[in-house]
């Protein structure tokens, strides 16, 4: 009798929690959210190179990249000796994988959430999701971290990059139509400057989203590579194929 | 030189054919089983659903040997195998694009079987031993499913799994077994990786034995719905058209095993993900029992069967109607033998009656399948004012509208094969 109300109760909150995080979870997807098209070009070693230096510098402190080596950075031109010696801070060799030193227990308790693993996040988010949201921080006193995103409403995450972006605010513009019906647009504009140009950012942005697509699948240039001769190869096989056939057929009527 | 060779040889298979039926066995199922000569392109689909289970079977072998069935380290074993483990991502590839190219080749090899009726006597057990595959094959699919231990692996599960839940009297008891603990839990994917590495392929043999000797008892039947046996060479008593499977029809098969491959390969390396259909983006979200996604749909094989789960209304505020309609859904396919009246077995002599039906059932399970890829409210609701159906979410209604359609093609099969004007049959097979 006891085991069976504890079921229940063990159900119906989870039940209850279901419907609850429901409406939370909708406004996090921002499904409705206009996303601009990022410029992925993997074959793009420069920039990979450059956005595997942002990631380990500012992404790397507070997200774990956990099925990702060190040293499968040599995919994207690097020697193992530019590795040990440009980007390997929080390892001691370059065999091993991009682990962060921060518990994840004080990490819930400064951001709300734990800060996700980041190896896949590419393919979680699409690499859209990742140019948008990493250029949509904007300034929100409303907010613990004082930011908010378009791309992620309410995320517990601030603005690392503010020194390289400088400060969004979200304007608000009011328009009246000729029949005097009231709408409102929201666009982000720059407050206060950064160290880099809006330019700059957005290509920086670029190469962090080119290295994070690459770092989700780093066997995939091989893939489609490796595509190319399997399917010549097919091609072949099916033309040796037919002809077999058509000779072996020759006497069924 | 080369005849002592020849004489070994022969000597060789004398001995094994003395201790073993090799030799007959060879004749019985390759040299001398004489299949129709005019099959067509739907031929294709039985060979190459045998090509997919060997490639699911070696690549999921390859699979097992580096997978961790454990909910801590599961998620990342997928991930070494992707990045640390030689050719990982390809047999890992072959294997998530294996699963979803099993369907199709099933569907389009049931589909043949529909539209020349090779389900008919005397074939009746060969279709039930199929569509006892079929039901293995979904269990495969649906426990290997768990096994990447993302987000969509882990609240499919669940969802499937609280379905029994709403069977009367024992459900919850048995959900509760099935899962080994009050959610899905490691205890649940320990299970479900034994169900799906040795239990269920081991059934899965089994049937596909059974479907093959069945088939090569009773012979094959052909895009025509006639006996080739019924007319022999009267010497030889080799149907007159029929032709011997090796070497016509296997040489034909390596056509076909060509061009599947050349498909197969094309997804492989140039999109394994296939937009989320074969691969969920939210499954690369190690799965989190605390955060439910926003939507939480099965993949696209399983989603005219979900769609008509959702379909049905809830009665006495239980479940229970619309899990017993997606269980009959699947299930109601081993009837097809007893449902159709038709005198004539192939699509080719039938009337316009049952085209039209089967055209109706093609497009009911394509929409529904469709529907259940998509939240109930894709397409938004109904004004409020709307006769009857005002304030209901249009896609639920199309959705109720194409579940009556599917099972009115099965349930009216009786009657409408029955009155249909049948066109007169060939005596001997067409080209």
């Amino acid at each position: 009798m006891k085991s069976q109300s504890i079921i229940n109760t063990v159900k119906h909150g989870f039940l209850a929690a279901f419907f609850l995080t429901l409406p939370a979870l909708a406004v996090a997807a921002g499904g409705d959210v206009h996303l601009d098209k990022a410029p992925v070009n993997l074959n793009n070693h420069e920039s990979l190179q450059r956005g595997a230096k942002l990631f380990v510098n500012y992404c790397l402190n507070c997200h774990s990249a956990n099925y990702m080596r060190y040293n499968r950075l040599v995919d994207i031109g690097l020697t193992e000796e530019q590795i040990k010696n440009n980007l390997l801070f929080a390892a001691d060799k370059v065999g091993e994988t991009m682990q962060v030193t921060m518990p994840k227990a004080e990490a819930k308790a400064w951001f709300g959430v734990v800060p996700p693993d980041l190896t896949v996040e590419a393919r979680a988010r699409t690499a859209d999701w990742l140019y948008t949201y990493l250029r949509g921080f904007y300034r929100d006193d409303s907010r613990p971290t004082g930011w908010n995103n378009v791309a992620f409403a309410n995320v517990g995450m601030p603005h690392v990059l503010w020194e390289l972006q400088g400060q969004q605010v979200m304007k608000t513009e009011e328009h009246v139509a000729a029949d005097g019906t009231k709408t409102e647009s929201h666009h982000l504009a720059l407050d206060k400057p950064g160290v880099m140009t809006p330019a700059e950012y957005d290509v920086a942005m670029a190469d962090l989203v080119n290295y994070l697509v690459f770092m989700a699948e780093p066997a995939q240039v091989q893939r489609k590579k490796l595509g190319v001769i399997v399917l010549l190869f097919l091609g072949l096989l099916f033309v040796v194929s037919y002809y077999l056939k058509k000779e072996f057929w020759k006497d069924v009527h | 030189m080369k005849n002592k060779v020849e004489q070994c040889m022969a000597g060789a298979l004398t001995w094994v054919d003395q201790r073993f039926p090799l030799t007959s066995n060879i004749k019985a199922h390759l040299t001398e089983y004489y299949a129709p000569k005019n099959f067509n392109f739907w031929y294709f689909f039985g060979s190459l659903a045998m090509l997919v289970l060997v490639l699911q079977i070696v690549t999921g072998i390859f699979l097992t040997m580096h997978y961790k069935p454990d909910a801590a380290l599961a998620f990342g074993s997928v991930e070494y195998i992707m990045r640390d483990v030689s050719w990982g991502w390809l047999i890992r590839y072959m294997h998530s694009t294996g699963a979803s190219m099993f369907f199709v080749v099933v569907y389009l090899h049931m589909f043949r079987g529909l539209i020349y009726g090779s389900y008919r006597a005397p074939r009746e057990l060969i279709w039930l031993f199929g569509v006892g595959i079929f039901l293995v094959l979904m269990g495969e699919a649906f426990f290997g499913y768990l096994l990447p231990w993302g987000q969509m692996s882990y609240w499919g599960a669940q969802v499937i799994i609280n379905l029994f839940t709403s069977i009367p009297f024992i459900g919850p008891d048995v959900s509760e077994w099935l899962r080994g603990d009050y959610v899905v839990s490691d205890a649940t994917l320990n299970r479900f990786f034994a169900f799906h590495v040795i239990a269920l392929p081991l059934v899965l043999l089994g049937l596909v034995v059974a479907h093959l000797i069945a088939l090569h008892e009773v012979g094959s039947n052909n895009p025509d719905g006639i006996e080739i046996k019924a007319h022999k060479d009267p010497k030889t008593h080799i149907p007159l058209d029929g032709i011997p499977f090796h070497p016509y029809y296997t040489v034909k098969d390596i056509v076909g095993v060509a061009v599947f491959l050349m498909v197969f390969s094309a997804i492989i390396f140039f999109a394994p993900e296939m937009s989320g259909y074969f691969l969920e983006a939210n499954n690369f979200i190690p799965a989190d029992p605390l955060q439910t996604p926003a939507h939480i749909a099965p993949v696209w094989y399983f989603t005219p069967y979900y769609s008509i789960l959702r379909a049905v209304p809830p009665i006495f505020n239980s479940q229970f109607p619309g899990v017993a309609a997606m269980g009959l859904s699947v299930m109601i396919f081993a009837l097809l033998p007893w449902l159709d009246r038709s005198p004539v077995k192939s699509i080719r002599y039938r009337g316009s009656l049952y085209k039209k039906w089967l055209a109706l059932f093609v497009v009911s399970f394509i929409v529904l399948g469709y529907l259940g890829t998509k939240p109930s409210n894709v397409w938004g609701v109904f004004d409020a004012s709307t006769w009857i159906v005002g304030g209901a979410d249009r896609a639920t209604i199309v959705a109720r509208i194409f579940t009556l359609t599917y099972f009115l093609f099965f349930i009216l099969m009786p009657w409408y094969t029955k009155k249909d004007k049948t066109k007169p049959v060939p005596e001997r097979v067409t080209a």
